[in-house]
């Protein structure tokens, strides 16, 4: 009885706000309800295991290929010191506002051999140096870990740093050189980062659709595409999703897992300049040159590139039609934006007044897209939605009323950013202690009026920081958008897609930087918000 | 005795329950305009929900609450928080972080023109010292300093009664004595009512004009500091409010009981109420302050430990019989363990349990 009094508004908005990702899982589970013997095994047989190999051996390898990068590079720039290390320090994080697919094309296009990089170096120095083939797997494998190593970079660089001086100096004391130090104080101590950053990276590659496009590779997102639009076979797309939902799931609960781990034990005593090891000269370069070689391939080589393509044709490229999907893109943004921000306001604020296990449960539900692929949360949702039209033509609606309309795509969207916008704006909410509100009302402020004097002013970057951060990676968003948008509907990603994978990718250089000037936003906020936490 | 009219917070009988689990039961206490209470317990005893009720935060399920004459909570009934005109001022301060010094201040203020509140709100940062700190962020102050400004702005708008919960706990020592030394000063200048919880006897003993010791959800005893220390109602109180010991004693009359320190007579009024007579085996309260060292007395006590407090020693003395008791000591009567020292025995309040 008593429960059933607290069943609130509040909590049945907590569970509304969770249904679209129950009803992405659960329609990826209804895969198995219908099994065409036929189609299955010829998935099995000619489909899944390359996909399935492939996807494994890039996971791995990227997974591999980030850590090497992010840790050296973060202890060089926050432990050492070396001749611009102040610079790399911020740089090093700039190659994270360039899509995946992005990043491959410019690349490929960069160092094939009739590329412009390697054209350069013949004729510039005759050298008959070759390099390794970029159209490889090493190629996939590095473009993806260019764009994703930022993110270990950040947080193993926020390790070392809150490890502080004193468990250097400690090791020092005992008689460990620099190197040794490295190898047994710092490296164990920063584990559970170094961790945790490589199992987000793998749940982006799992995730990735773009990059792996590009070079032709096959793995289970482009086996889930390719299923739908090619053998336009649904059911086995979803098959297939349920696959790639499986690998999702243990890296995803393996990473909540490395989560609990990330203590920060002596945040106030942070490495300070006077306390970095400089460097001899002859490191001091290698230092040098191994982040000026990162920060070359990762982000000079590619903007280069796209500058490169896009300058000379400027005026013939802008046309009506570019700004046609500058215009879609932004609004389509602008309105997810919106609308996601929106649901994380209220799921914040359901959150904060509710306290119960349905609440939290809600709210880890519906922050939980984050983990799922655009891919399989495009079918997953599909599959409930054609149920609905369905239901709807035999209820004598014209149909299909939901299927290609925004409405798949922005419940997509939300399924897949509410935990980009709800953890800043839960972050700032929970400074809003019970007797902030209660001295509020002591002092006659309550209600609305409590809501604008106290509670906006108090979650108003958080709010700010969740508009950015969903506009951006809407933005950027490729597999979710061009498996559900409105027939005709462009926005610059696709616009990208469709180029490159017509390997126009002069024409495709322009949306492109348009794309990377928007995405450099969030980076540069976040690199300003760093610098001054540091001073 | 002072009238019912005279009562401006008056609680009757009150009690707080949260799903059906009694919290707090037949507490009953007022206070007179511009006096100033303690809630006094160890943590857990329900004085912080007591005074939520007060504040409006928590419904109660027993009694009545009656602020300046009008009831503002009984039973399925409570005035709104912000309706109460009570302020509060948490432990934690609670300062708005997006708003300045002088900002926080005024944000109770309502109807008042521009030159009003301010003006308001410079007086009140002149008492408590922070008119230089009138634009500064609360992140950039001291704890003291935002204690401070918590109370400036719970007393901006003149609040019928002011609620402090445990105001001092987040200060270190040196700072609580001092600023609660201020705050008294404050409230008694702008004759403000009010009522402060706190688990320090020092606190309470510092600010308040009547102290309420609560255990277990019921308020033991609602009287003078003086009275709560020297006449306890009962070994609870005793032992919760200062130090002493208990010594075993026999009633040789109804008023008078007789123990190995020597025979002693209780007042009248306290021994009415307990029911104790002659013959009954009880306990008398003997605190530190009461035994007096006397080089020339011819009743002795071994010394088993000593603190040193700086200007006095807190012996821990040995009677004959074994039971032990408390004197404290001027410092320069320098005794070593084991030593025997004169004692006398100088007791106004005989307080005796059964």
């Amino acid at each position: 009885m008593a429960y059933f009094k607290r069943f609130s508004i509040w909590q049945l908005l907590l569970v509304l706000m969770s249904l679209p990702t129950m009803l992405a899982l659960v329609g990826v589970l209804t895969a198995w309800l219908d099994i065409d013997l036929s189609v299955l095994s010829h998935l099995f047989e000619f489909v899944i295991p390359n996909a399935v190999l492939n996807t494994l051996a890039l996971v791995l390898c990227v997974a591999l290929a980030t850590v090497v990068i992010a840790v050296i590079s973060a202890w060089l720039t926050t432990v050492c010191d070396f001749p611009g290390r102040a610079f790399f320090s911020w740089a090093l994080i700039l190659p994270m506002a360039i899509p995946g697919y992005v990043m491959a094309f410019a690349l490929v296009g960069a160092l094939e051999y009739t590329g412009s990089f390697q054209t350069y170096l013949r004729e510039s120095f005759s050298l008959s140096l070759l390099l390794p083939d970029i159209y490889s797997f090493g190629g996939v494998v590095l473009a993806l870990s260019l764009t994703l190593y930022p993110y270990t970079y950040l947080l193993v660089k926020n390790a070392f740093q809150t490890q502080g001086k004193q468990s250097l100096e400690v090791g020092q004391s005992l008689g460990l050189s620099t190197l040794q130090s490295f190898w047994r104080v710092s490296l164990p101590q920063a584990r559970p980062w170094i961790v945790g950053g490589s199992l987000l990276v793998m749940m982006e590659t799992l995730a990735d659709f773009g990059t792996v496009s590009v070079f032709n590779y096959d793995t289970l997102t482009t086996a889930i595409y390719k299923s739908w639009f090619s053998l336009f076979s649904f059911q086995s797309a979803l098959q297939i999703a349920s696959l790639l939902l499986l690998f999702v799931v243990v890296v995803s609960l393996l990473e909540r897992q490395s989560r609990h781990k990330q203590r920060f034990t002596n945040s106030r005593n942070t490495v300070q300049a006077r306390s970095r090891i400089l460097l001899p000269s002859l490191y001091a370069y290698f230092a040098c040159a191994f982040c000026g070689v990162i920060f070359f391939i990762g982000f000079v080589l590619p903007i280069g590139q796209l500058l490169l393509w896009a300058i000379p044709h400027l005026s013939l490229e802008i046309t009506d039609q570019f700004w046609r999907y500058m215009l879609g893109s932004f609004s389509l943004s602008l309105l997810a934006m919106t609308i996601i921000t929106a649901f994380a306001l209220l799921l914040a604020f359901a959150a904060r007044t509710q306290n119960s296990y349905l609440a939290n449960w809600s709210v880890k539900i519906s922050t939980l897209g984050y983990a799922l692929p655009g891919t399989v949360l495009a079918v997953g949702l599909l599959a409930p939605i054609a149920a609905i039209d369905h239901y709807l033509a035999r209820l004598g609606f014209a149909t299909p009323l939901l299927q290609g309309s925004m409405v798949v795509m922005l419940l997509a969207y939300s399924v897949r950013f509410m935990a980009v916008a709800f953890s800043p704006i839960e972050n700032n909410l929970m400074r809003v202690t019970p007797s902030i509100d209660a001295v509020s009302r002591s002092l006659s402020v309550s209600g609305l009026s409590m809501l604008r004097r106290v509670h906006f002013p108090m979650i108003r970057v958080g709010v700010l920081t969740a508009m950015v951060l969903v506009f951006v990676d809407v933005m950027k968003e490729l597999p979710i958008t061009l498996m559900t948008r409105p027939f005709g509907f462009n926005t610059l990603a696709v616009r990208i897609y469709e180029l490159s994978s017509e390997g126009l990718w002069q024409r495709a250089a322009l949306p492109a930087l348009a794309i990377v000037l928007v995405g450099l936003i969030p980076v540069v906020i976040l690199i300003l918000r760093a610098d001054k936490v540091q001073q | 005795m002072s009238t019912e009219a005279e009562h401006y917070l008056s609680l009757t009988n009150v009690g707080i329950a949260y799903d059906s689990e009694q919290v707090l039961s037949g507490i009953s206490f007022s206070l007179q305009r511009g006096e100033i209470g303690c809630l006094l317990g160890p943590s857990g005893c329900g004085k912080t929900s007591l005074l939520r009720a007060i504040a409006g935060f928590e419904p109660v399920s027993e009694g009545s609450i009656t602020l300046n004459k009008k009831t503002i909570s009984q039973k399925r009934y409570a005035l709104p928080p912000e309706q109460r005109q009570i302020g509060m001022v948490f432990q934690d301060y609670a300062l708005f972080p997006h708003l300045n010094v002088i900002e926080n201040v005024k944000f109770g203020l309502h109807g008042l023109s521009r030159s009003e509140s301010d003006t308001r709100s410079l007086y009140l940062l002149e008492q408590i010292g922070l008119i230089d700190k009138k634009l500064v962020m609360p992140h950039e102050l001291s704890g003291g300093e935002q204690q401070r400004v918590a109370l400036a702005r719970a007393l901006a708008p003149q609040p019928k009664l002011l609620l402090l919960d445990e105001p001092f706990s987040n200060l270190d020592v040196e700072l609580r004595d001092s600023l609660g030394e201020q705050v008294r000063g404050l409230l008694k200048q702008t004759q403000t009512t009010a009522i402060m919880v706190t688990h320090d006897q020092h606190e309470a003993f510092a600010m308040a004009d009547s102290i309420g010791v609560i255990e277990n959800g019921a308020l033991l005893q609602w009287d003078s500091a003086y009275a709560i220390y020297h006449q306890p109602i009962n070994a609870f109180v005793a032992d919760f409010v200062g130090q002493g010991v208990m010594l075993h004693g026999q009633m040789i009359s109804s008023t008078e009981v007789q123990t190995t320190l020597g025979c002693f007579e209780r007042k009248s009024i306290a021994a009415t109420i307990d029911n104790i007579q002659a013959g009954d085996q009880v306990k008398v309260l003997i605190r530190p302050d009461d035994i007096i060292h006397q080089d020339s007395s011819e009743l002795t006590a071994k010394v088993v430990a000593r603190h040193f407090r700086g200007a006095e020693f807190l012996y821990h003395l040995e009677l004959d019989n074994r039971e032990r008791v408390l004197a404290l000591v001027p410092s320069h009567h320098d005794h070593a363990i084991n030593e025997k020292i004169g004692i006398r025995l100088e007791i106004d309040h005989v307080v005796v349990f059964k």
